[in-house]
């Protein structure tokens, strides 16, 4: 029988990955992904598990490292500025090719910034989480439920493409409540660790976890690897959904909490007759690149609507190869647009 | 009967066996050259050998075995 | 026939990749002698640094991860809390522990994680090519570091041993010297006990090793030698600084 509980979205992403078999748990305070560590702390001794707060988010990021070459199924958050110091960290991941979660609950940046919500790591998620040739597989939940699912989800993608997962949330995302059902779901076939550093018990050859690569050739063909899977995961892996797309012609592309305002301002715009839609990307990495070149050879033009001064819309603009005008609209430092502001950008494009 | 054995193809020639001979027959073969380039430390005289172990403890490369003969037998 | 010497088990039959004379070859002897003297080359996971010693991932027999620089003893706790009865070990040069990676040190420390540390101090950056490191000597000359080392522009060399012997969480901690056959036999003893500690579940276990880096040293490996007896030694003592199981610092 499914139970829905009321819950904020980070303690959801906590309850989700304990469900998901995350047995480790390694961070460090900041707003506002704080209340994720703290639900950690108090569930994970209770449960067969472990949560321990860091000296910093550098050494947080390492433990995680360890405890995945390891074997175990082990998740880090952080909020923004935690992020950027745990990027050394995660190319070595990366380059190790060690499956771990990551949580980013967003805030305004750049610098110190400000703590409440944002989505002004885009970029930095989708493009540079740490130096060299890399991608993380970036989800973005745009609800509780969905902060929860995502979470399980993250775990195995990470596991059967031995790669650090991103869930990509932001504060408000973090701090609002609603229900949520954890029910059970389907179970994907994940691939046996054999790779594993945990003491060879004299009964398999020794295992090295290693990203360090001093011949040139060698290094170019474990990138030329890793960039085959990521080849596999765009192709299989990419999850969006679309409200009111079939007729539009004027298509709003947005994810996470801004993706629920901009359905509203849809909705404001249909009503006035305006054919307005909306596209959420639920993966941003990999970005729905084939879907949304398909769209531009119906609609006339797209909004891009996110919380910073314009990141996501140079994905865009290359997913649909320039073939229509795609414009920004965001707001920035932790500042919320209500509806009606999308929606007088989405009247001023239709005209 | 060679008590100290030396891989001539690991030695970097570095010498620290020589200095921490105590009989001083460990010397580098200024005669021979190995793989690496190097002019490879060997034991001069097996006799003097007291299998004392201190040219294997101190190389830093692995280079020599030592071995003593069992004297019940 | 008895073996006096010979390699042990626990060490991959690879050449090493150092410099002539240089007692990283020593060190990693010593601690797979130790691994071998407890027989646990399968329950043990070692981590490589980033420096000279990065590729002791292919020395060792044992499982052997990885890390980024300075953040071994984090990555040391990743694995040690996700498989407490596992042996796990760091192999870190100065600049890796005592410059870039000290806070990860202190905190495993002060965690008591139940993990060793294998920390070898030859007072400078080998790999890079002979740079200042927080544990270069007052008066050294280094690359960066040309007139040689000023306490009152680069400050002082940090006393490892020392540091760690006043957190609480830390079981054992020695200082030891590769200088001669005499103090690499107490080495052997200082690493084979820190896996004891470990073993016995008693918290860190530290072991300082003073090391020599000829080549970039300007010495011979004899002189080098020579440089730990007559500079090091002075500054930084040998002994044991700290050991829970006798209860206080019992120093040479």
């Amino acid at each position: 029988m499914s139970r829905k509980v009321l819950m904020k979205g980070n303690e959801a992403v906590a309850e989700a990955a304990i469900r998901a078999g995350c047995k480790l748990f390694f961070g460090y305070p900041i707003t506002p992904q704080t209340d994720l560590s703290e639900y950690m702390a108090k569930q994970m001794p209770n449960r067969g598990g472990l949560s321990l707060q860091a000296e910093s988010e550098i050494a947080a990021i390492n433990m995680v490292l360890g405890a995945s070459a390891s074997g175990a199924r082990v998740m880090t958050s952080s909020s923004s500025p935690g992020i950027s110091l745990k990027g050394e960290g995660i190319s070595y991941i990366v380059g190790s090719d060690l499956p771990c979660v990551i949580v980013n609950v967003q805030r305004g940046g750049p610098g110190l910034g400000g703590i409440q919500p944002a989505q002004s790591d885009y970029f930095q998620a989708t493009k540079a989480l740490g130096h060299g040739d890399m991608h993380l597989i970036v989800l973005a939940p745009a609800n509780i439920q969905e902060m929860a699912i995502l979470t399980g989800e993250a775990f195995d993608l990470a596991d059967i493409y031995r790669t650090p997962v991103m869930i990509l949330a932001d504060g408000a995302l973090g701090q609002m409540m609603e229900p949520v059902d954890f029910a059970a779901k389907p179970v994907r076939v994940l691939p046996e660790k054999t790779w594993v550093c945990n003491g060879h018990q004299n009964k398999r050859p020794m295992n090295i976890v290693n990203s360090l690569y001093i011949q040139p050739e060698e290094l170019e063909q474990k990138n030329i690897e890793r960039f085959e899977r990521y080849k596999k995961i765009e192709e299989t892996e990419v999850k969006y959904e679309e409200y009111l797309t079939d007729d539009a012609e004027i298509v709003v592309v947005a994810y996470g909490i801004t993706a629920r305002i901009a359905r509203t301002a849809v909705n404001l715009a249909r009503a006035e007759g305006i054919k307005a839609g909306l596209h959420r990307p639920i993966t941003l990495y990999p970005f729905p690149k084939k879907r949304l070149n398909k769209l531009a050879d119906k609609v006339d033009i797209f909004l891009s609507v996110e919380l910073n001064m314009g990141q996501m819309i140079d994905d865009i603009k290359l997913a649909i190869e320039c073939k229509k005008p795609v414009k920004h609209f965001g707001r920035t430092g932790g500042v919320m647009p209500v509806p009606e502001e999308i929606l007088d950008n989405i009247r001023r494009l239709a005209k | 009967m060679k008590k100290a054995t030396f891989k001539t193809e690991l030695c970097k020639g570095c010498g620290l066996c020589v200095t921490a001979c105590p009989k001083h027959i460990v010397e580098l073969d200024t005669k021979s050259i190995n793989a690496k380039g190097y002019h490879p430390a060997s034991c001069t005289d097996d006799d003097k050998c007291i299998a004392c172990g201190m040219c294997a403890i101190i190389c830093p490369d692995v280079v020599i075995t030592v071995i003593k003969e069992d004297k019940d037998k | 026939m008895n073996i006096v010497f010979e390699k042990p088990k626990a060490l991959a039959d690879v050449p090493f990749h150092y410099c002539p004379g240089c007692t990283h070859g020593i060190a990693h002897r010593l601690v797979a002698e130790a691994i071998d003297a407890l027989d646990i080359e399968g329950q043990t996971i070692g981590i490589a640094p980033v420096g000279c010693a990065v590729f002791a991932y292919n020395y060792f027999n044992c499982d052997m991860v990885q890390a980024p620089h300075g953040r071994a003893p984090a990555v040391a706790t990743g694995i040690k809390r996700a498989n407490p009865d596992k042996f796990v070990f760091t192999y870190q040069g100065d600049g890796d522990l005592a410059a870039i990676g000290t806070a990860e040190t202190i905190h495993s420390g002060a965690r008591g994680e139940n993990i060793t540390i294998i920390f070898i101090n030859n007072a400078i950056y080998g790999m890079t090519g002979g740079q200042m490191a927080p544990t270069t000597l007052l008066g050294q000359v280094t690359t960066t570091s040309p007139y040689g080392r000023k306490a009152e522009i680069q400050g002082n060399p940090l006393r490892i041993c020392e540091l760690m012997s006043t957190i609480e969480g830390v079981a054992y901690a020695e200082r030891v010297a590769l200088d001669n056959v005499k103090n690499i036999r107490r080495a052997k003893a200082a690493i084979q006990k820190a896996f004891e500690i470990q073993r016995d579940k008693k918290g860190l276990s530290i072991i300082e090793i003073l090391s020599t880096c000829p080549t970039n040293w300007g010495f011979s490996p004899a002189q080098s030698m020579d440089f730990v007896r007559e500079k090091m030694i002075p500054y930084y003592p040998l002994g044991v600084y700290k050991d829970i199981t006798k209860g206080g610092a019992n120093n040479e």
